[in-house]
Formats: structure tokens, C-alpha cells, sequence
């Protein structure tokens, strides 16, 4: 299987009291919590853990996009993604993703992730999400009644743009340009593998399957809860007649590891507790939009990830620790039992591609690395080898060969 | 005098292919009515009172209860150009028309693209205007709880409009709400200007520009602002008591008002259409103490309660 470093940048500094004097995490966050000096400080520690990561071994580092959001420090993951093609050498560089109908127009997609595939020797995974409703219909403003439609056709001009060798017209509902012709193309043919985080709505099932695409359930709340969609999934995958390989999955975890269970639990306690109770207090008025949830899925009565989080945080006060770890949110353990855990994960959920929350909150950056350290030194070794007896990843990247590859003067030495 | 409601007559219309539902009661010159959110789920009193001495006309818009459609309308012009559609097939061409907030901003919009083609226009709570100092509520955010005391001064008359009519089922019912309110979200995210001050100007139709003194979504300014842009002859109302979607709050005084402004009509009914509107044959007249106007750009004078107790509140109290 493979292993993935993701990292959310929260800021880690907002008050003990924000849950009870703010409305919301996301979208009217008060720009006064914000102390940009501060965030020069988690920025760099930030981009540190993920080089880290990369170094001691982890198969890729992920970033992914938010806007006024106080636990997403990344409007634009590409920035974090340029650098870390720099200073990284064999880990994937997955951005997960870009929110394809917030780019106008979307070929600036097509080209900045060429840019990135050629800067990283073609390791990029190219992640397009819908996007959030606080990220997309308020924090930018789109239309939530045809997000979707614009999500599709701006994939679809993406994918055009990037496997047409001659310029075209491309005339859409929502975007025509006379000449589509992107300077530079991407390393990887036809393109860069495609990821698709997604809720679990049977469209997007069904679509990834028919698109060969990943699909990547990026849960909050850990293997438990993300039990019935992924089993959907794998259900709809069967009945489409498509082979179950588990690298047609992508799923999010977060993780804690120490020498013993006590430790982990003592370590753990404050930033598990800090993010859902922070990070996560989301208020429900921007959870759904009319319009953002198909009435399909209205139909399935799906909850989005977003709306329950926000549905969570208006109704109770946060989740205690225990909570947090009866419930599966957070994996803690020693290096074994957090190893015998996740290969328990892996295969019930059936999933190849495994990305883990090793920072999460307001963890320090020793604590992060610490974290990092233990899982790439005495967990990865152990659960590595899953799967791969039996099944090929055909979505992972395909880099130039190392001797190919231009030295990277950036590079650390 | 607003007790049950009777059905009104219903027929379809079809608009780039999906059908649009049409009520419609009374006899007599045709009154078109755009609802505003969440559309009608009911005949509404205020209808009633109107289809008394009018043949109401109440279109469907592409999304709303009864209509489908809005997700083909990707663009301003395309809603345009299909809720012209629908009027016109609706046989409004030419007739007085009601706009109410979403319907509103709708109504306004066609007066100003084709004038002539709305003869008077009413415009209530109307969207479609912004001013980045008084930004418009933002109805999209709100709690389904308090939505209701948000569209209306007194949260049952929303409550009441919106309930499922006999024989819904709840889940489908419940989809075509969101759908209607998903219709409005296509038509005015992020809740701008729709560019309608652009075109204000174009509005030839007299036009009565009626608003809810408690309007919590877009305050009454906003009815100035309409009054202070509409070339035609304008006259702006305000209900005391009343707030965003007026008619369903203060049904009776809105009736009257309305009924005050276009009239009974004539017997040779709507001009020809295409041609140019005449000036209203007769002068909005004041139903005895209740109502008081105010020309366009002088404070709004507030419409009085007439002495009895209105039906309306009477009605509320059961």
C-alpha cells in the first residue's frame, strides 16, 4: 500500500475560548485571530514536517486548498506544491486538490499542475475536488446551484487541454476560449494521475469508476465512521463489473504514535482535542447551500463531511478525548499496535492508498516530527508490503528516471 | 373574507422544453404575480382578494413548485428570456404584473428589457438592486428555524404558504422547497446587483413599489432606490407591520393597495401587445383611510391601517 504525509496547516494559535465567542471557523473567521508574524513561524514549520515526511520515507506529502478558513492556511496549495517539488527528490507531490470550477479560466489548472509535473520530474497527483460550500459558494462566490456543472466541464477542459497536441476552441455552458493551447505540458502521459476527494455521493462513485479516477473519502472522523461510505463504494464498484483493486481508494486517517499507548494518549490529548473543537467548529449557515447537494443525493439522504461537522458543532459541545478515540477519529498506540491497526483499516476499508494526519491541531513541529519519525521508522516498514502481492498500483505517479532528473540545487544536502 | 382558499385553475407551459405551472382564478382583465421564495405551495389569500376583480395569473418560475428548468439557465439573459417566455405564454403579455422579492427582481427586469410588454407594474420587497453598504440579508444562511421570521413579520404566514399541499409526500416536498429555493440561489449568488440598476431607467410601466415596514431582507431604502431609478410614473406604499414578502404578511392592506393601483381595468382589457403602455386610465384610488403615498424620492409615507381590524390578524389569532 501507500503511504501519505497530508498536512491541513491549521493555524495553531487560535483562542481557548473560540468555540464560545466565534460563529465559525471557516468563511467570517475574524481577521484579528490572524497574526501574520505568527504565520510566518507556522508556515515554515509547516513546510518543514512535510519535507520531513518526504525524507524519512513517506510513498508521497499531500496539500490540499481552503479559503478563509483558520484550519486550512492554504488558499492556493500549488505555492506550498513548488516548493516542496524543490526540496523534495522521490516522494509523490500530491495536491489534493485544486477546486476546478474556482479557476477562471480553468486551464490556469491545467498549467500550473504541468508546471508542477515538470518542476517535480512528473511525481504530481493531480487532486480535483468540488470544493467545499464555505470554500467555494461563500468564501468565493460561485453559484452552488451550478457548481457541479462547471466542476465537469472545467475537468473536462482540463483533461482536453492537457491531452490535445494542437490548439483548440473550447466552447462551453461556462467557459469558451477561442485558443486553448497550455504552455507547459505535463511529464506524465496522458496526464498526471487523478484523484477525486469525494463525499459519498453514488455519482461520484460512479463517475471516478467510469474516469479510472481515485476515489478519496477525506473523513474527519476516522475509519469507524468512514466504514459505510467506503463499503458503498466497493459495492458500487462490484456492480459496475470493475475490479476491486484497493488502489481505486484513497482514504484519510489521523494518527498518533509513541513508544506506549499512555504516552501517545498524554502526547495527543491537546491537539486532537484543539482541531474538533476548534478546527471543526464550522457554522452550520454555510453548510449547505441550495443547490450544492444534488437531490439525488438529497434522496440517499448522504450528509456532506462539511454539513456534519457543522451539524456536530452547532449540536453538542466538542467531543471529549475519549470520545474522540472510542470513536476511531484519531489512531494512538505504540508503534505495533498503531501498525496492527492501520493493516486492520486498510483492509476493511480496502484501501491502497492510506494519507495520514501525523500533524494535526495545534501540534508543535517537534511533536509533528516526532510523530512522523516513529510511523516512517517502525509502522510504515510493517504495513508497507500490503496489498501489493496481489495488486498494482496503476494510479501512482510515473516519474522520469533519478538519472534523468535535472540535481536540485535547492535540495538539502 | 379570507377564509379557505378555493383552488385556482391550473394549466402547464412549457419553456426550453420543461413544463412551467400556471394557476390562475377570477375573470377580467389578466394580473400577473411572481411569487417570491419558496413560490406557491397555496392559492394565498392575497391572491383571493385580488382575483375578486381580476383574472390572476400566477406563473411558475423554471424551478419553483410546479416548474422545472432553472438548471438549463446558466446566465442573466437566460432567465430573462425564459420568464418572458413564460409570461407570455401565460397570456400576460401586455397585463399588470406583481413581482414579490425573487419575482420581484424577475418582473422589474422584464419591464425594463421589453417595456410594453408590462402595462403596470407592482413590485414588492423586489431583489435584484445592492447596495454594498445595505447589503441585502442573506437568505441562503439562514437557519430553516428563524427563515420564516425573516421572510415574514409573523413567521406562520411563511409557515403557511410553505406547508406541503394535501398529498405530498414529505421527502419530495421537502426537494422541491430546496429546489425553489436553489432556483432563487441560480438567479441571485452571491446576492449582488443582478445589473438591474443598469436598466431601471427602461422601466416605462407606472410602477407601485410596495414594501413591508419591517422588511428584514432588503430594507425599505431599497424601495426608494427602485422608485428614485424607474423612469415611469412610481408611487412607493409602506405596510406598516408587514415585512419581506408583504402580501402573505398583511394579505388584505396589500390587496387593496394593489387592487388601488391597477384597477379593476377595462373592459377593452390589455393593450394590443407590443404597443406602447397608455398612462392608467385612472388614478390609484385610496381605499378610505388606509392607504397613503409618497412620490418617488420623498420619504415613504406609511400605509395606515384602516379602523376595523384587518381580516388578516384576525384570521392569525384562531
Amino acid at each position: 500500500m501507500k503511504l501519505l504525509w497530508f498536512h491541513l496547516m491549521p493555524y495553531t494559535e487560535l483562542p481557548d475560548d473560540f468555540r464560545e465567542k466565534n460563529p465559525s471557523v471557516w468563511v467570517d473567521i475574524h481577521s484579528s485571530l490572524f497574526d501574520p508574524r505568527r504565520a510566518h513561524r507556522m508556515y515554515n514549520d509547516f513546510m518543514d514536517e512535510l519535507e520531513y515526511a518526504a525524507e524519512t520515507g513517506f510513498d508521497g506529502v499531500c496539500v490540499n486548498e481552503h479559503h478563509s478558513n483558520g484550519y486550512g492556511l492554504m488558499p492556493s496549495p500549488n505555492l506550498i506544491a513548488a516548493a516542496l517539488a524543490r526540496r523534495t527528490r522521490h516522494a509523490a507531490i500530491c495536491v489534493m486538490g485544486n477546486s476546478l470550477a474556482l479557476y477562471n479560466p480553468p486551464t490556469r489548472v491545467a498549467e500550473e499542475f504541468a508546471m508542477l509535473d515538470c518542476i517535480s520530474g512528473g511525481r504530481l497527483i493531480a487532486g480535483f475536488p468540488v470544493g467545499t460550500p464555505m470554500d467555494t459558494c461563500y468564501a468565493y462566490g460561485t453559484n452552488p446551484s451550478s457548481l457541479r456543472d462547471r466542476y465537469y466541464e472545467a475537468h473536462d477542459l482540463v483533461i482536453k487541454a492537457w491531452t490535445t497536441p494542437d490548439p483548440f476552441a473550447f466552447n462551453g455552458r461556462f467557459n469558451q476560449q477561442r485558443y486553448v493551447n497550455v504552455w507547459p505540458r505535463p511529464v506524465q502521459q496522458p496526464h498526471p494521475p487523478v484523484w477525486i476527494p469525494g463525499g459519498g455521493s453514488v455519482e461520484t462513485w460512479r463517475w471516478c469508476a467510469d474516469m479510472n479516477y481515485v476515489y478519496s473519502y477525506l473523513s474527519y472522523y476516522g475509519y469507524k465512521a468512514g466504514a459505510q461510505t467506503m463499503r458503498g463504494f466497493w459495492e458500487e464498484i462490484k456492480r459496475l463489473g470493475k475490479e476491486p483493486n484497493p488502489y481505486r481508494a484513497g482514504f484519510l486517517q489521523f494518527v498518533g504514535v509513541a513508544e506506549t499507548r499512555a504516552e501517545a494518549y498524554r502526547l495527543y490529548k491537546e491537539p486532537a482535542e484543539y482541531f474538533y473543537a476548534r478546527c471543526l467548529h464550522v457554522d452550520p449557515r454555510f453548510a449547505s447551500p441550495p443547490g450544492y447537494t444534488s437531490e439525488a443525493t438529497q434522496r440517499a439522504r448522504v450528509q456532506s463531511q462539511v454539513s456534519l461537522a457543522a451539524e456536530k458543532s452547532a449540536a453538542s459541545s466538542a467531543p471529549t478525548w475519549d470520545d474522540i478515540l472510542e470513536r476511531g477519529y484519531v489512531i494512538i498506540g505504540s508503534p505495533d499496535e498503531v501498525a496492527e491497526k492501520i493493516k486492520e483499516v486498510a483492509t476493511s476499508l480496502h484501501v491502497g492508498h492510506l494519507m495520514l494526519l501525523l500533524q494535526f491541531g495545534n501540534m508543535g513541529k517537534d511533536l509533528a516530527q516526532q510523530n512522523t519519525r516513529l510511523f516512517a521508522e517502525r509502522v510504515l516498514p510493517q504495513v508497507t508490503g500490503l496489498f501489493d502481492d496481489q495488486w498494482e498500483d496503476q494510479w501512482w505517479p510515473k516519474p522520469m528516471p533519478d538519472d534523468a532528473r535535472a540535481q536540485q540545487e535547492g535540495l538539502k544536502p | 373574507m379570507t377564509g379557505p382558499a378555493s383552488s385556482p385553475r391550473e394549466r402547464t407551459v412549457r419553456v426550453n422544453g420543461q413544463p412551467c405551472r400556471v394557476w390562475e382564478k377570477g375573470a377580467g382583465e389578466p394580473l400577473g404575480y411572481l411569487a417570491g421564495f419558496g413560490g406557491l405551495a397555496h392559492w394565498p389569500p392575497f391572491l383571493d382578494r385580488l382575483a375578486e376583480q381580476r383574472r390572476v395569473i400566477a406563473p411558475s418560475v423554471p424551478g419553483f413548485p410546479g416548474a422545472l428548468g432553472h438548471n438549463l439557465l446558466d446566465s442573466h439573459l437566460d432567465w430573462l428570456i425564459a420568464v418572458h417566455e413564460v409570461l407570455r405564454q401565460a397570456g400576460l403579455e401586455g397585463a399588470d404584473l406583481i413581482g414579490v422579492s425573487v419575482g420581484g427582481a424577475l418582473a422589474a427586469d422584464v419591464a425594463a428589457c421589453w417595456p410594453g410588454f408590462v402595462r403596470r407594474l407592482v413590485l414588492i420587497g423586489a431583489l435584484g438592486l445592492s447596495d454594498a453598504e445595505r447589503p441585502m440579508f442573506d437568505v441562503f444562511t439562514c437557519n430553516p428555524k428563524t427563515l420564516p421570521g425573516v421572510l415574514c413579520a409573523d413567521p406562520a404566514a411563511y409557515l403557511n404558504q410553505v406547508k406541503p399541499p394535501q398529498g405530498a409526500a414529505d421527502m419530495e416536498w421537502q426537494i422541491e422547497q430546496t429546489r425553489a429555493f436553489e432556483a432563487a440561489a441560480r438567479l441571485l449568488w452571491p446576492l449582488g446587483d443582478t445589473r438591474l440598476s443598469k436598466r431601471l431607467y427602461r422601466i416605462a410601466a407606472p410602477t407601485l413599489v410596495l414594501w413591508g415596514e419591517r422588511d428584514r431582507v432588503v430594507a425599505p431604502f431599497y424601495a426608494q432606490r427602485f422608485a428614485s431609478g424607474i423612469a415611469g410614473k412610481t408611487q412607493v406604499k409602506l405596510i406598516p407591520g408587514a415585512g419581506h414578502q408583504a402580501d402573505l404578511d398583511a394579505p388584505e392592506v396589500a390587496a387593496r393597495a394593489v387592487l388601488g393601483f391597477v384597477g379593476k381595468g377595462t373592459e377593452a382589457g390589455a393593450p394590443a401587445p407590443g404597443k406602447k403602455p397608455a398612462a392608467p386610465t385612472r388614478r390609484a384610488k385610496r381605499p378610505a383611510g388606509s392607504v397613503r403615498t409618497a412620490k418617488a424620492g420623498r420619504r415613504a409615507a406609511p400605509v395606515r391601517r384602516s379602523a376595523k381590524p384587518t381580516q388578516r390578524s384576525a384570521g392569525r389569532r384562531r
